[in-house]
């Protein structure tokens, strides 16, 4: 790890609850995440992991409780929320690239319509994160004529033009073939080696202990236990962690 | 044909009044329709009342009452305009709020992710649906928008009839009764040939533009 936790954390969750209707998906959430700092979430479907990393950009509204983001409250809709959510990236399972824009188009809109860069220089940018994430040759095609691997890495890199403070993802590997996942992954703990705050929703062991400095596992839309990579795989403390460890771990 | 051939210079005549009143009535419905359904998309609910009310409103009103407001009710609020302007303003209202189901139709079938995508970025709601949402949903919104002008265009003759007058069927309804020339060749021969120039032009720009904005996904 490039840079050790220090200072005020960049992104804070205190006392959060939220619902689904009867369903209390997150229950009194505490979470403090530094800068540089990666996290990994882990736990069963219908833990809450997801929603977790969806509230702190704020997809899903929380009822109760306060995130901040560098200090920042979380506005609640608006102008203000547009420009917090730019300063935040985001990975979906599904890469969710604009079906009607080119590779490069994908890239460059945030930069020229938030950031209001010129378009060449937006794009100038945009072909050097391609050139990073590995798919600088398929600038110019659409995304459905991408594998899922290229689309998700693609999905980093429009991500990345915003310059975010921290970037979230959410299970961005569970979409994609198994040959697939790896050049995602390396992507990823490429950016962790540079220091990117991240707050990673996902299974893959491999990745949290090549490049997480915590792990954090839900259940029942509760943070159970939270631990260095290694400790947690290697002697879990709560009965549920170890159960679902033997389930995953078995095969 | 000779009561349509006699009579060329009114039918043309009659023609580009329809054609008038339709390209002013597009100009209106158009923007108008996708407006209201921003309005009902929207984050903000008492804008999403407002575009509710609104497509209540005119969807089911028959279309000879929101003219009748429009030519009376707006002159005894004092406001005066020619009954061409209250015509066309009482088409533009009505298929407005058509037009908002069928473009609302069409948001509604781009996938939630990419107005998640356009959110994450920094895009805000406008932007979002400018950008990302509606150049999307064009795709869809093409076939039945398509159905809702072509009405919008034959509901000229009503606005016609309603007493703009000069318009194709106002045409044929003075060539007929005025002048007793015999219903058919009028109505057939002149009448229905001159909407169908307008409404099959149409309906092939139509499929034009469905090839031009269909996307690979």
């Amino acid at each position: 790890m490039t840079s050790r936790p220090n200072g005020e954390p960049l992104v804070r969750l205190s006392g959060v609850d939220k619902w689904f209707g009867e369903l209390h998906v997150l229950q009194d959430i505490d979470l403090s995440i530094d800068r540089g700092e990666v996290v990994v979430v882990i736990g069963p479907s219908g833990s809450g992991k997801s929603t977790l990393c969806r509230a702190i950009n704020r997809l899903e509204p929380i009822d109760k409780g306060e995130i901040t983001i560098d200090g920042a409250r979380l506005p609640d809709e608006g102008k203000e929320l547009a420009r917090l959510r730019a300063d935040v990236g985001m990975v979906f399972q599904s890469f969710n690239l604009f079906a009607h824009k080119t590779v490069l188009e994908n890239v460059a809109l945030g930069p020229v319509k938030v950031r209001k860069k010129s378009k060449a220089e937006a794009e100038g940018r945009a072909r050097e994160l391609l050139e990073r994430v590995g798919v600088a040759s398929q600038a110019d095609k659409y995304p459905a004529q991408l594998s899922g691997g290229q689309q998700q890495r693609v999905a980093i890199a429009r991500a990345l033009a915003m310059e975010p403070k921290v970037m979230l993802f959410d299970e961005p590997t569970s979409a994609l073939d198994p040959e697939m996942i790896n050049e995602v992954l390396d992507v990823m703990v490429g950016l962790a080696k540079d220091g990117m705050t991240m707050v990673v929703v996902t299974h893959e062991m491999g990745f949290a202990r090549r490049a997480a400095n915590r792990v954090v596992f839900m259940d029942g839309g509760r943070i159970v236990e939270t631990a260095e990579p290694e400790t947690f795989f290697t002697s879990p403390q709560s009965d549920r962690a170890k159960d679902f460890l033997s389930k995953i771990l078995t095969h | 044909m000779s009561p349509v051939f006699d009579n060329i210079d009114q039918f043309v005549d009659g023609f580009l009044t329809s054609l008038e009143i339709i390209l002013w009535a597009l100009a209106g419905a158009l923007p108008l329709g996708v407006l209201i359904a921003a309005c009902r998309v929207s984050p903000i609910p008492p804008l999403r009342a407002f575009g509710t009310f609104w497509v209540t409103t005119f969807r089911n009103t028959p279309l000879t009452v929101v003219l009748f407001f429009c030519a009376f009710g707006f002159p005894e609020l004092g406001i005066n305009r020619s009954f061409f302007f209250f015509g066309v303003l009482g088409l533009v209202l009505y298929t407005s709020a058509f037009v908002c189901e069928a473009v609302r139709s069409g948001i509604n079938s781009v996938p939630a992710g990419q107005a998640e995508a356009a959110r994450s970025i920094g895009l805000n709601f406008t932007q979002g649906l400018r950008y990302v949402v509606l150049p999307q949903a064009l795709r869809t919104v093409v076939p039945p928008l398509g159905s809702v002008l072509i009405a919008m265009m034959k509901n000229s003759a009503v606005v016609g009839a309603f007493g703009v007058g000069g318009d194709l069927w106002s045409t044929g309804a003075s060539l007929t009764s005025a002048q007793g020339y015999p219903t058919f060749p009028v109505y057939v021969g002149g009448v229905a040939v001159g909407y169908l120039i307008i409404t099959l032009t149409a309906g092939a720009l139509l499929q034009l533009l469905e090839r031009k904005v269909a996307i690979a996904r």
